[in-house]
């Protein structure tokens, strides 16, 4: 991945190539093993844990960092804050990619993927959180391919449905927050039933707000770490007014960030008062669990404040760094870590390399596709024929 | 009642999908459902039990499960704790307590709960509860998402994990095609020291109560399955704390879909006002920008207005000045004229 991405490239053998198709050599096999042999073949999930890392990253993690595109397009609609226009494509780029992921991984967890649209075609089990989840991500995945239609149209100089799919923005805009606040509490909302399974300091009435909350934090460093990423690698495809406004993002979202992380504290705290569970603070789980609010909570919303003051953007793009692995960390912890707490330690599960070599596989084609739009469609920059067009 | 309270949070997911459908049902009501009446159960006295394994046979010989490792007369099975598995409906663990000579049996099986967390989770009702009280499985709906195994909190469903394409969910039916035939469930037929006692659940309870009245050395003053997790179709009896035998004492009695039927009230909540207040919120964004656009053009007209009224005044003092300056020149002009006249009439004068 060191190579800058130009076209200028004459060989396809780069060392982003070499390492992506080698990856995506060993996912095809892993894949074949998948439906060939079971998912017994190559994983280590069993029946007293169900659910592993493909749910676990793969749809947790997966659907909290790709809230990116529902939290920057509604500051620059729905808020008005028109100075991260800029932003706006390449979040929502992330974000329909990441969904589309999300579905694509969930067809190798479950049993029968053909069958995903049961829910809605054969039988509706509306009382299952899983509904609720199903039902907004097909839509919300169906609103970010809209939000992203303009730049393909544009790429293909389509201009009578371009104006079309923008005059969409509004609506779709508020759909997706509507959308993304239901599907993203309910990710959290799927461990309400497991009570006596989740260990007491993650599980939580306020569980589905813990998600929502902290899925704005995850869209929120997700635009600046990505961001930071894409400087590096894509540079030559970011017009003036991207660059021009990229820091202003970069602190603002950090700001931001820096809040929204402070609030989320606050209430991780109202829930251990709520529980009273502080006894248990002083538990294994409840040092791992300090680790957690303190240095993937704490830390980074401290650390984005020092940044936003003193205009210091490394400390902010590292700190987005943490931040993420802080959302990675909480997701892995409700859905592996402190699942099952109650279980002898031969009994818990620990990911097959397969598991993780699958997980990989997905990022990787993620970034495959993402770097082949942004290679070619007006992502980081403005096309020239639409400009001042929004 | 439990299945009236399900379809109502059935229409609020239903609603939350976009079709609203009215109900005058409330999710967090007052109404306690204990059963349908007349249903059926199984009360599994543990202190009855000896551990032969024949229930476990029987289970394996009519639910035609593939045949086991280690045959159903293998005792020596017992020594290891298990559970049960997709080949395995039932299982008999053996325990040790402090306060009891010889070893302890307790059969597992699915406990049939009144209000089921895996059919509350599945999200395509592949779980029914029926009348007669026999939980069961749809396999030809199941898309094998497993959250029924998450949410199930007696650890009871099991996967095929080996299956690559038609993988199901097994788990125990209560013998829902034989009960429904009039026939006893496999496991209590077999049962050599009536362990197992099938009937209604009222009559159950009051067998259980009563011997428990009777034998009150014997038995724990508890039957395990009244009110866990809002109660089930099987029950158990025990001579010792049921955490001694393996069974949770912490499960609580709340039945699984009140843990989340508050989550899905929300939901249509959620869309019905999300939009109003986003709306609302685009609407104050884009009035601000309005007033700071009239704002604007009112400072600019202004400034406009100032410049143009010196330049005017400075144009009307110009133009005062050259007046006064042209009026002076024509006056000196004339005085001028009029002095050199009287300069050259005086030389003629003279």
């Amino acid at each position: 991945m060191s190579d800058k991405a130009t076209t200028a490239d004459k060989t396809l053998f780069t060392p982003f190539n070499v390492v992506a198709g080698f990856i995506i050599i060993i996912g095809t096999v892993i894949t074949i093993l998948r439906f060939t042999g079971g998912l017994a073949a190559v994983t280590n999930l069993s029946d007293n844990n169900p659910w592993g890392l493909w749910i676990g990253f793969d749809l947790l993690v997966g659907v909290a960092l790709a809230a990116g595109g529902f939290v920057t397009s509604a500051a620059v609609y729905l808020f008005g804050m028109k100075k991260y226009h800029s932003a706006v494509r390449p979040a929502v780029l992330t974000g329909f990619l990441g969904y589309a992921l999300v579905v694509f991984a969930l067809h190798y967890d479950v049993g029968r993927p053909w069958r995903l649209p049961y829910p809605f075609i054969m039988q509706s089990g509306t009382t299952s959180l899983l509904f609720e989840v199903g039902a907004c991500v097909a839509l919300y995945l169906t609103v970010l391919f809209l939000e992203f239609m303009p730049a393909p149209l544009e790429w293909l100089g389509l201009k009578r449905i371009r104006e079309l799919a923008v005059k969409l923005t509004l609506v779709l805009t508020i759909f997706g927050v509507v959308l993304s606040t239901l599907h993203q509490s309910s990710l959290g909302a799927l461990f309400l039933i497991v009570p006596s399974k989740l260990h007491p300091l993650w599980y939580s009435p306020y569980l589905p707000v813990y998600f929502f909350i902290s899925s704005i934090i995850a869209g929120l460093s997700m635009v600046i770490f990505e961001s930071t990423l894409s400087h590096h690698y894509f540079v030559d495809k970011m017009d003036g007014t991207h660059l021009s406004e990229n820091e202003g993002v970069t602190l603002g979202f950090a700001k931001a960030a820096s809040f929204v992380l402070a609030g989320y504290f606050i209430i991780k705290i109202i829930g251990i008062s709520f529980a009273d569970n502080w006894y248990l603070l002083g538990t294994s789980y409840g040092i791992w669990f300090l680790v957690e609010i303190l240095g993937f909570v704490a830390l980074p919303s401290f650390l984005y404040a020092v940044g936003v003051r003193d205009k210091n953007l490394k400390l902010i793009k590292w700190t987005s760094l943490l931040a993420v692995l802080g959302i990675i960390l909480n997701r892995l912890n409700v859905s592996l870590i402190a699942f099952n707490w109650h279980l002898p330690s031969s009994e818990r599960y620990f990911p097959h390399w397969m598991e993780i070599a699958i997980s990989v596989f997905i990022v990787t084609i993620g970034i495959v596709v993402f770097r082949f739009i942004v290679t070619r469609m007006p992502i980081f920059y403005e096309h020239p024929e639409y400009k001042d067009n929004h | 009642m439990s299945i009236s309270r399900r379809k109502f949070l059935g229409w609020i997911g239903a609603a939350g999908a976009g079709s609203a459908i009215g109900s005058t049902a409330l999710a967090g009501g007052n109404k306690h459902f204990t059963g349908y009446p007349g249903s059926y159960a199984v009360l599994h006295d543990t202190v009855l039990c000896v551990g032969c394994r024949l229930c476990e046979a029987s289970c394996n010989k009519v639910n035609e499960l593939p045949a086991p490792d280690k045959p159903f007369t293998d005792l020596e099975v017992l020594n290891k704790k298990r559970r049960t598995t997709a080949k395995t409906y039932t299982v008999v663990n053996k325990y040790e307590s402090a306060g009891k000579k010889g070893p302890l049996f307790r059969k597992i099986q699915c406990n049939h709960c009144l209000e089921p967390a895996c059919a509350s989770a599945c999200f395509v009702r592949a779980f029914s509860k029926t009348a007669v009280g026999a939980v069961t499985y749809d396999s030809t709906v199941c898309v094998g998402c497993r959250y029924c195994m998450v949410a199930c909190p007696f650890e009871i469903p099991a996967y095929e994990y080996d299956e690559p394409l038609t993988p199901r969910v097994m788990k125990c039916t209560m013998c829902y095609p034989r009960i429904t035939k009039g026939q006893l469930p496999g496991c209590v037929e077999a049962c050599p020291k009536e362990a197992l006692t099938y009937g209604k659940r009222e009559d159950l309870l009051k067998i259980a109560r009563a011997r428990i009245r009777k034998y009150p050395d014997r038995y724990v003053d508890h039957v395990y399955g009244e009110s866990e997790m809002g109660g089930t179709s099987w029950l158990y009896l025990s001579g010792v704390p049921f955490s001694e035998i393996g069974m949770r004492e912490d499960l609580g009695i709340t039945p699984a879909p009140d843990l989340t039927s508050g989550a899905l009230a929300v939901v249509p909540m959620v869309v019905g006002l999300w939009p109003v207040l986003l709306t609302g919120i685009y609407a104050i964004s884009k009035r601000k920008e309005k007033i700071a656009e009239q704002e604007l053009n009112e400072a600019v007209k202004h400034a406009a207005n100032e410049v143009k009224e010196k330049a005017e005044a400075k144009l009307a003092e110009a133009l005062a000045k050259a007046h006064t300056e042209k009026d002076a020149a024509v006056e000196k002009a004339v005085k001028k004229a009029l002095e050199e006249a009287a300069k050259s009439q005086a030389k003629e004068d003279s």
